[in-house]
């Protein structure tokens, strides 16, 4: 089909509105590996967004290209959990194997290798996207008869299953994950109860969110139910970017109905006079878009039974729907407002606050953003009731917290624990032996040393996502330090001048440490840097870039100390380096 | 005589200018020297510099002489200054380094316009060049910082006297220029 | 009946109305916040981050804070303005800011405030990026080398001019100024020297041409007074206008 026509049909399909942008270009990318001109100055045409605008959020998200990818377009998950099982060395055999340069597509177009941030997969990795769908468990092995696939031109459908077989996991049950309730029954509870009730037991349940921000989701419910509006919004930020983390992967594929149920629930309260028409999204990371179809299932599967879309459980008036839309490769986009940006079909730049999406979110409607794992909760309570939750967890932290657990030890996957559990017990259960330290809440959250580990898991205590990474004695910490510091520059939105600038400046300085080119003054400098970010950053992201940085610089100094060139501070100046090129040109070696 | 402050400049990358603008401070000149003694500097033309308390450095850092003269100075000197926009961010010679040694050479001495017997020189006397220039910075710790281009001949007076008295240096607004 | 609410700066009582941010409303009270990003006639933007203040102790940018009553703000202490020029130094090294050789010198707000805030070095690892110049319109040229992605000309081509000429592409340190034409360059758009946007860029990314020395090096905005006065002095004559 002419790139044209295709273009117009994807327009089409989503009725030619200018906010859908970034979902038509994820279709496009799809079907050419990269965004052909002809299709930005037909979108620009149609959609009335300047080519320049159009290119821009094509050159913000990691997936979209403006340029042919391969035609197996391969991405190594290149977080630190893949680098600890090895990926490093798998990364280098595959594309020398394949005779390709990482970025550079292949001559003959057959195939491309890219690096990519974590792709949630942390407890089965190393793992790849092969245009798009995720591989797991690979090996020395599954690389090689990669290899001959691609060189063989077997197309992805008929690949081994096994390389696609995804695992759960579970190793760990608590209330969330051992329930049993019946699809529908949250919402009968809020159609029994009412709004407001329904809404006082939210509040009285203390429920707080679970993406790791920890803000309580009745006063974000009420403030969202509160705010004036022409039409109000439920968005499930089903954008899990932290490095290590993988329980909502987990969610979506076991507790899909229970995620709906609670995002109606939300809707059926925020919109509770029926006035006006409620709509959601689930914000769907671009790694975990294989997961598209089941969700779409779900979502059939409860319009069918009368619990989604129109007069819900025959509730006049009770009308909402869902549309799944995916990410592209953006971690910033798991931050609230830079979802709502991209949901938008914008770049997705964090907004500034106030107005919060609360007020003003999605298309400056009362929005509510809440984490996947926050939405079942809220069904759960809906069901049992507050008290039933409270008695679970901590005093400040009611319920229970889904671990995301990689690294050193026997038995990484999902482990679900009630607030208040220790570092120690959960180290105990995983099978971990020898840590050195733990890496709470992924690239963005707390290196815990050993003194740390009677610490517990509580928003009042050590906070979390869900990302729990351990790290052996072996290991060196440092390689992590490493491996978050180049994340945060690849990551960083470039919005403002300390996380643009500042990401970038550490990660050069973390490199100098890591190769032993450091002297004291690049450890003020790193410090210096790194006040300075958390400090003035936009938004969360530039704030908590060097936290790791912070945490091994106060835990571990020696990892810092014992690298160091120069223990003055005097600057370490490579000379020869330097000096490189200039020999090259003379072919000589003199000084 | 012999409690005389001693100082040694030179310009590395630069084209001297911070050097002539020092100079301009015309008949204070007189009384600076009743102050200081210059070591290694092309004002006295001495070669090699002894122990000195302040070393004075304009321009970059562009090749490998650079970089010894520059190691040299901070071995030897007490307070060591970048002076003037070449030795604090490299200025123009910097201008060079968005593009490889290569293409810079093979500009300047073959593809160039109105070039003879194009070759890009080789001869083992003369000091290999720098992937970049640097800011001296990258190189030594610089204790002081004397921007412009070249800091006017009041902004170097204010900085010595100030320096030499043991105060900390206060320049006025118009003192602190990067043009 | 007065609506007006007060928060100190600096220990300065400054009156404002409710919503008013803390720059709109120090501004309008004759007392300069440094910032570069931020445009009065224009909605804030606080990508800059040098208009950094702190506000009973938290951080906040002026630009897009809402001054709240009988609060403290400090925009003037040590560590106010030793915060100010570690982020002025961060532009410095990102781009290629070569004053000596810039037409803008002297009119331009970045060094004026790396001036007012006594910055003596650039300080961190230069970056050195490569970027190209782009002559291609008769009237004015763009040097990405200087651009701090403020986004004032993106925001006056689309909000003032309807052109919609620039935008932000890329991310992260990549992250660059492009310009909506066929092949980029801006000689290929409607782009005009008249435009709002063509006068708007605070730096020497967006200049006329044939009017480099028109005013020589010495005689210029910036050479003899601080941007806070010149800027205050400005704002009082366009008021008496």
């Amino acid at each position: 089909m002419k790139i044209c026509q295709f273009t117009n049909d994807i327009i089409a399909s989503f009725n030619q509105q200018p906010d859908m942008l970034l979902q038509i270009l994820i279709k496009i990318q799809r079907q050419y590996s990269f965004i052909p001109q002809q299709a930005i100055t037909q979108l620009s045409k149609e959609l009335l967004i300047t080519e320049a605008n159009i290119i821009s959020v094509i050159g913000f998200y990691a997936f979209l290209h403006t340029k042919a990818r391969g035609h197996y377009d391969l991405r190594v998950s290149h977080n630190i959990t893949d680098q600890m099982l090895g990926s490093v060395k798998l990364t280098a055999m595959l594309t020398d194997k394949l005779s390709v340069q990482l970025a550079t597509p292949r001559k003959d177009a057959r195939v491309s290798v890219d690096l990519t941030s974590c792709t949630g997969m942390g407890d089965q990795g190393p793992a790849i996207l092969v245009n798009g769908k995720p591989v797991v468990g690979l090996n020395k092995k599954r690389i090689e008869i990669i290899c001959q696939l691609i060189e063989s031109g077997t197309p992805v459908k008929q690949w081994p299953a096994e390389f696609f077989q995804i695992k759960n996991n579970i190793q760990r049950k608590d209330i969330l994950l051992s329930d049993r309730s019946d699809n529908g029954a949250a919402i009968r509870a809020l159609l029994k109860q009412g709004a407001q009730k329904l809404l006082q037991q939210i509040e009285h349940s203390n429920l707080r969110g679970r993406g790791g921000g920890g803000f309580k989701t009745g006063l974000k419910w009420r403030l969202c139910q509160q705010a004036t509006a022409k039409q109000r919004y439920v968005v499930c930020n089903a954008d899990e970017g932290e490095p290590g983390t993988f329980k909502d992967r987990v969610l979506l594929t076991t507790q899909a109905d229970k995620l709906i149920e609670g995002m109606t629930l939300c809707a059926g309260v925020i919109n509770s006079d029926l006035k006006r028409p409620c709509k959601g999204f689930i914000y769907l990371r671009g790694e975990y878009q294989y997961l598209y179809e089941s969700l779409e299932q779900v979502l059939q599967k409860r319009r069918d039974a009368g619990l989604l879309g129109k007069n819900i459980l025959g509730k006049q008036g009770f009308d909402f729907d869902i549309k799944i839309h995916l990410g592209a490769g953006a971690y910033i986009c798991g931050e609230e407002s830079a979802l709502i940006e991209s949901l938008e079909g914008k770049r997705g730049i964090p907004r500034n606050r106030p107005p919060f999406p609360v007020t003003k979110g999605y298309k400056a409607q009362p929005t509510v953003v809440n984490n996947v794992e926050t939405f079942i909760n809220a069904a759960l309570i809906a069901i049992h009731g507050s008290d039933w939750f409270k008695k679970v967890g901590t005093e400040q932290s009611s319920g229970s917290k889904l671990l995301s657990i990689s690294g050193d030890c026997a038995r990484p996957g999902i482990y679900e624990y009630p607030f208040g559990t220790s570092i120690k017990q959960v180290l105990v259960d995983c099978g971990a032996l020898n840590t050195q330290a733990v890496q709470v809440s992924g690239a963005a959250g707390f290196t815990i040393p050993v003194q740390y580990f009677g610490r517990c898991i509580a928003f009042e205590d050590i906070p979390t996502g869900g990302s729990f990474i351990v790290f052996n004695q072996q290991r060196d910490l440092l390689d992590m330090v490493k491996n978050f510091s180049d994340f945060f520059a690849d990551e960083s939105c470039g919005f403002c001048t300390p996380c643009r600038v500042g990401s970038s400046l550490l990660k050069q300085l973390i490199d100098k440490v890591h190769q032993g080119l450091a002297s004291n003054r690049d450890l003020d400098e790193i410090k210096k840097i790194s006040q300075l970010m958390c400090k003035t950053s936009h938004c969360g992201l530039g704030g908590s870039a060097p936290s790791s940085i912070m945490d091994t610089l106060a835990h571990f100094p020696q990892l810092y100390q014992q690298r160091l060139k120069n223990m003055n501070n005097e600057p370490v100046f490579d000379l020869d380096a330097e000096l490189q090129q200039a020999r090259q040109l003379n072919g000589v070696d003199n000084v | 005589m012999a409690n005389k402050i001693k100082i040694a400049t030179a310009s590395l990358c630069g084209c001297f200018g911070c050097h002539m603008s020092l100079l301009d401070i015309d008949e204070r000149l007189i009384d600076l020297v009743k102050l200081v003694e210059f070591d290694r500097s092309p004002f006295t033309d001495i070669k090699t510099i002894g122990d000195c308390d302040i070393g004075i450095i304009e321009g970059g850092v562009a090749n490998a002489e650079n970089v010894e003269v520059l190691r040299e100075f901070r071995k030897q000197c007490k307070t060591l200054v970048a002076i003037g926009a070449c030795a604090i961010d490299g200025g123009i010679p910097a201008l060079r380094n968005g593009f490889t040694l290569k293409e810079c050479l093979q500009e300047s001495y073959v593809d160039g316009i109105g070039i003879d017997n194009p070759m890009i020189p080789s001869d083992p006397e003369l000091p290999l060049l720098l992937n970049k220039v640097q800011p001296i910075q990258e190189v030594v710790k610089v204790d002081y910082f004397v921007p412009g281009c070249p800091p006017s001949a009041d902004t170097i007076w204010t900085f010595l006297t100030e320096l030499i008295e043991g105060k900390p240096i206060s320049f006025t607004y118009g003192q602190i220029r990067y043009d | 009946m007065s609506t007006f609410q007060i928060f100190y700066l600096n220990g300065k009582p400054i009156p404002f109305k409710q919503g008013e941010t803390i720059m709109d409303a120090a501004l309008r009270a004759g007392e300069y916040i440094d910032h570069l990003c931020h445009h009065p006639e224009f909605r804030p933007h606080g990508s800059c981050r040098i208009c950094m203040v702190e506000l009973d102790g938290k951080s906040v940018s002026s630009c897009t804070q809402p001054a709240i009553a009988n609060t403290q703000v400090d925009s003037s202490s040590d560590e106010m303005i030793e915060q100010r020029r570690s982020l002025l130094q961060m532009l410095f090294v990102e781009g290629n800011h070569i004053c000596p050789g810039c037409e803008k010198s002297g009119d331009c707000q970045l060094q004026a405030l790396a001036y007012q805030n006594k910055m003596l070095s650039p300080h961190f690892k230069h970056f050195f990026p490569k970027r190209a110049l782009d002559a291609s319109h008769p009237d004015v040229i763009i040097d990405f080398d200087r651009c701090i992605l403020c986004e004032l000309c993106v925001r006056a081509s689309r909000d003032v001019d309807k052109k919609n000429i620039f935008c932000v592409d890329g991310r992260g340190i990549n992250a660059k100024l492009i310009i909506n034409s066929p092949g980029g360059k801006l000689g290929n758009s409607h782009f005009s020297a008249d435009d709002k946007a063509a006068q708007i860029c605070p730096v020497g990314a967006i200049l006329p041409k044939h009017q480099g020395y028109d005013i020589p090096i010495g005689k210029r905005r910036y050479d003899q007074q601080p941007i806070s006065e010149v800027d205050m002095d400005n704002q009082e004559k366009d008021q008496q206008k």
